[in-house]
């Protein structure tokens, strides 16, 4: 074996007592992939803060081709050679490409501080040819797809000669094709001799595409080794420290004959089309569909946050239009969104605040006063905050932001289970949330239909909604295009349907094939 | 090394306490009261307590604003034109030489006054029309903040320029005199006396009734209701709060109106004081009402805010600004000086700031 790229040697890492990193021992070999996992808090994200100069290490040293590495700051990691992917991309969305790619670096005239623009607009083409990207380099970046903005991430740290490149969750808001491409220049970029760090919750994909997979729990190095030493389950285990039997609970109710929402022929030009289904009390009904297709945009109709230009909504019986999300509400609906950040939570309030919000109206004392009943408020938040098991210090003075993005997804939804909802809308419920917390969540799905309400289940993770749902609904290009009983889920045709409208017909007499 | 930790702790209790305003605000009072013994005589703090209820009053208005995440630059416009308008009607004569020329001589008012001049009900009924006139002023800017997506900024901006324009046309750019006794009285009387020097001095000034009741009418609302609640969840993040069923709109329109009638009733403490009605009735006031907010820690980002920081910002700006006359230094001199202290709690909330976010690292750093 030739010497190690990159090599952690017992570092640690402790905030205020609590630690962080305890003892990490890590060697990468050049133009190899290392696949690193592990729960939220387990550590990833605080070995790659100290690998790209945000935190200095508290014990043990770094070494960068034998030698110490002690960068005093991103741009000094920067400079040697160690470029971040952010799950949040650090791109300038008002600049075109060339300014993002050249923003520290412009190519001058001379010495003068004209920009040589010919120059930089000719390197740019190059740059990105060299991802397979093929936009414009005048294209302002707010323009590009999510997976687009991506390449242009890594053009920019190809550009600037990086020879570790850190992948933090690059897929979750990239279509299944983006993702496939991704792969691919990932699979190029080892060729060429770089080295990937390569995080990520779907384990699935660590393993399609790692040479070496390390498991964090913790704060400390569980297993390390080559890739086929692991499979799912055995990285599962690795990663919660006790085997799950399965990922996703039982349910003890069955789908019910009452309909609680009835949508019939909606459509919004330009965006969703004569989409029509019924949601039944008790049931889990799932909704696929790719990165366009208009699922999330459905999603916000139903729940009076967007319009619609025709067709009907009926809830519990009755014929609504409304485009306010409080009359919904009143209704009995509920929607957690899939942007917990910007529309789920207040991030600087208290998880007592934020879990209470939506049922204010609720505990109004007086009705002209507007006073807040806050004990019977605060005795509700507690009931939930425990059925949910939040963790979290003091409810009253915690910060959201604080919290892991677990536990922010649960007092999301416990700001909606406080009102007691007949109808649930949610949007990617586990984006973001480690294998345990998802497990969790699923149970609450589960409890919510089993008590007699409707679940509907946005999702792009297929294999999530064939795991849970009694029906999946199929979206593409802003139209119904599919509909699976679950004794015909077949994660394949479902995919097919997604991918094109035109091929997949709920299917009659064909038997089941099993999840 | 434990003497450090407790110098640590006890400097952080400090720094992070709810009452920091207040503990400097008290710092500050018995350190120059050594050298200046007249700031803490009985006449000085009748003096004193006369001038923190108008400004409480105008603060607490602005505070509900900041508190959604905007700014309303129209509150010193809304008091020249709420003035104006209130002192016209209640006047008891004008002078013809003066006010002839007016746009509403003749029809609303004449040689013998306003519309209400002489009547038993002149002083409610023109204080009541001033704090009309305030709400609805602030109602039109929240409108156009909720309902229009202007920013606060602008919409305030023009406000202000309108309407202070507006009281000088009105008014001719005169002061309007002759107001009835009873309404200088809430300006001007106080409720018991107190021995001073040869004479005697009042105790407790009419306009700290007014501020006391806004206060707690303001304390109840932030504090109690859903109004409240709703008020900061809109400041907070108004995306969230609307997908949570928060009437968004609504509340930032309330905001504003809440801010226009806490204008006006500042302009009524003003007016009374001075016993006129004046076109340019604050037009030196924005810097401290948005001064006095910052100092008390109402963050003008939103979401932030409480009726105790603004008392104790008005406490602090109150006292820095009658020392530094009492220190016989300049208007101009009173400016930078009151400039850089803005600075000073500006940067001390930085630090305060800071100092919090060390105290909740560990999550921080553990997590993505």
């Amino acid at each position: 074996m030739s010497e190690p790229l990159l090599e952690f040697e017992h570092v640690g890492k402790r905030f205020f007592g609590a630690v962080a990193l305890h003892d990490v021992s890590l060697a990468v070999q050049p133009g190899s992939v290392m696949g690193l996992i592990g729960e939220n808090g387990a550590g990833k994200s605080t070995l790659m803060n100290i690998l790209g100069g945000v935190l200095p290490p508290d014990e043990g040293q770094v070494r960068l081709q034998g030698k110490p590495y002690h960068p005093s700051g991103p741009a000094d990691a920067a400079r040697a050679g160690i470029a971040f992917i952010h799950q949040e991309l650090n791109l300038f969305g008002n600049l075109s490409v060339v300014d993002n790619l050249f923003i520290d670096r412009f190519p001058r005239v001379g010495r003068t501080p004209l920009i040589h623009r010919r120059q930089a607009a000719h390197r740019t083409v190059e740059a990105l040819a060299a991802v397979n990207l093929n936009v414009s380099p005048k294209t302002r970046v707010d323009r590009l797809t999510p997976g687009q903005k991506q390449l242009v991430e890594i053009a920019k740290a190809l550009h600037s000669g990086a020879r570790i490149i850190i992948f933090d969750e690059p897929t979750t808001s990239l279509t299944s094709r983006e993702t496939q491409q991704l792969f691919e220049l990932i699979g190029q970029l080892r060729r060429d001799g770089r080295t990937i760090l390569y995080i990520s919750h779907n384990l699935g994909d660590v393993l399609n595409l790692a040479d070496e997979i390390t498991i964090l729990r913790d704060g400390r190095v569980v297993v390390k080794g080559p890739k086929d030493d692991f499979d799912v389950d055995t990285m599962i285990a690795a990663m919660v420290g006790k085997q799950i039997d399965q990922l996703y609970p039982s349910r003890k109710g069955t789908v019910g004959d009452k309909v609680l929402m009835a949508v019939s022929r909606v459509t919004e030009p330009g965006i969703i089309k004569g989409i029509s289904f019924d949601l039944h009390a008790g049931e889990v009904l799932g909704l696929f569909g790719l990165m366009g297709s208009g699922r999330t945009e459905l999603g916000r109709i139903l729940f009076g946050l967007d319009s619609y230009r025709s067709g009907t909504i009926h809830v519990d019986g009755r014929m609504q239009y409304t485009r306010s999300a409080r009359e919904r509400i009143r209704q009995g609906v509920a929607f957690i969104t899939e942007d917990r950040r910007a529309e789920g939570l207040l991030m600087e309030a208290s998880v007592a605040d934020n879990m209470a919000l939506v049922a204010l109206p609720r505990y109004r004392r007086h009705r002209m006063l507007g006073t807040v009943d806050r004990r019977g408020l605060g005795r509700a938040v507690d009931g939930v905050v425990k059925a949910l098991k939040v963790k979290c210090g003091d409810l009253r003075t915690d910060v959201v932001k604080n919290l892991s993005g677990g536990n922010q997804q649960k007092a999301v939804i416990g700001k909606w289970l406080l009102c007691e909802p007949t109808v649930c809308i949610m949007d990617e419920p586990t984006r973001g949330i480690d294998v345990g917390a998802k497990y969790e969540v699923y149970s609450i799905i589960n409890d919510l239909a089993d008590g007699g309400a409707g679940v509907l289940c946005i999702s792009s993770e297929l294999e999530e909604l064939v795991g849970l749902c009694d029906r999946i609904l199929v979206m593409s290009k802003g139209q119904m295009c599919g509909q699976f009983q679950r004794s015909e889920f077949d994660e394949e045709r479902i995919l097919t349907a997604a991918f094109d409208g035109h091929l997949a017909q709920p299917s009659q007499g064909q038997s089941g094939v099993s999840n | 090394m434990w003497a450090i930790r407790l110098k640590e702790t006890f400097v952080r209790r400090v720094l992070l306490s709810d009452s920091f305003v207040l503990f400097l605000t008290l710092a500050y009072f018995l350190v120059l009261w050594i050298f200046l013994p007249r700031l803490g005589s009985v006449r000085n703090l009748s003096n004193l307590s006369s001038n923190v209820w108008p400004l409480l009053v105008l603060v607490i208005g602005q505070m509900f604003v900041l508190i959604v995440g905007g700014i309303d630059l129209s509150q010193t416009s809304i008091m020249a034109v709420t003035s104006v308008c209130g002192a016209l009607m209640m006047t008891s004569s004008l002078d013809p030489e003066l006010f002839a020329k007016n746009p509403l001589w003749g029809t609303l008012i004449s040689e013998q006054g306003g519309l209400l001049a002489g009547s038993a009900m002149a002083t409610p009924a023109g204080i009541l029309v001033m704090l009309a006139i305030g709400a609805t002023i602030g109602l039109g800017n929240g409108l156009a903040v909720a309902k229009l997506k202007m920013p606060p900024f602008m919409v305030t901006l023009v406000s202000m320029f309108f309407f202070s324009g507006l009281a000088i046309f009105v008014s001719r750019s005169e002061n309007i005199r002759n107001l009835p006794a009873s309404f200088l009285a809430l300006g001007q009387n106080y409720l018991g006396q107190v021995p001073a020097g040869r004479g005697s001095v009042g105790l407790v000034p009419y306009s700290f009734f007014a501020g006391l009741a806004m206060a707690l009418v303001a304390w109840f609302v932030l504090a109690r209701t859903v109004l409240g609640r709703w008020l900061y969840a809109v400041g907070m993040n108004r995306r969230a709060a609307a997908v949570s069923g928060v009437p968004a709109d609504g509340v930032i329109v309330c905001a504003y109106a809440i801010s226009g009638f806490c204008a006006a009733l500042g302009s009524v403490l003003y007016s009374a004081r001075l016993g006129a009605g004046r076109p340019t009735l604050g037009e030196n006031v924005l810097l401290d009402i948005i001064g006095a907010a910052v100092i008390g820690g109402i963050s003008l980002f939103g979401g932030k805010g409480k009726v105790r920081w603004a008392f104790y910002g008005v406490l602090f700006f109150v006292l820095l600004d009658s020392s530094l006359y009492m220190m016989n230094f300049k208007f101009y001199t009173v400016n930078i000086v009151k400039g850089g202290v803005i600075l000073v709690a500006a940067l001390l909330d930085v630090l305060r700031n800071r100092v919090r976010a060390g105290r909740t690292a560990p999550g921080r750093g553990a997590t993505a």
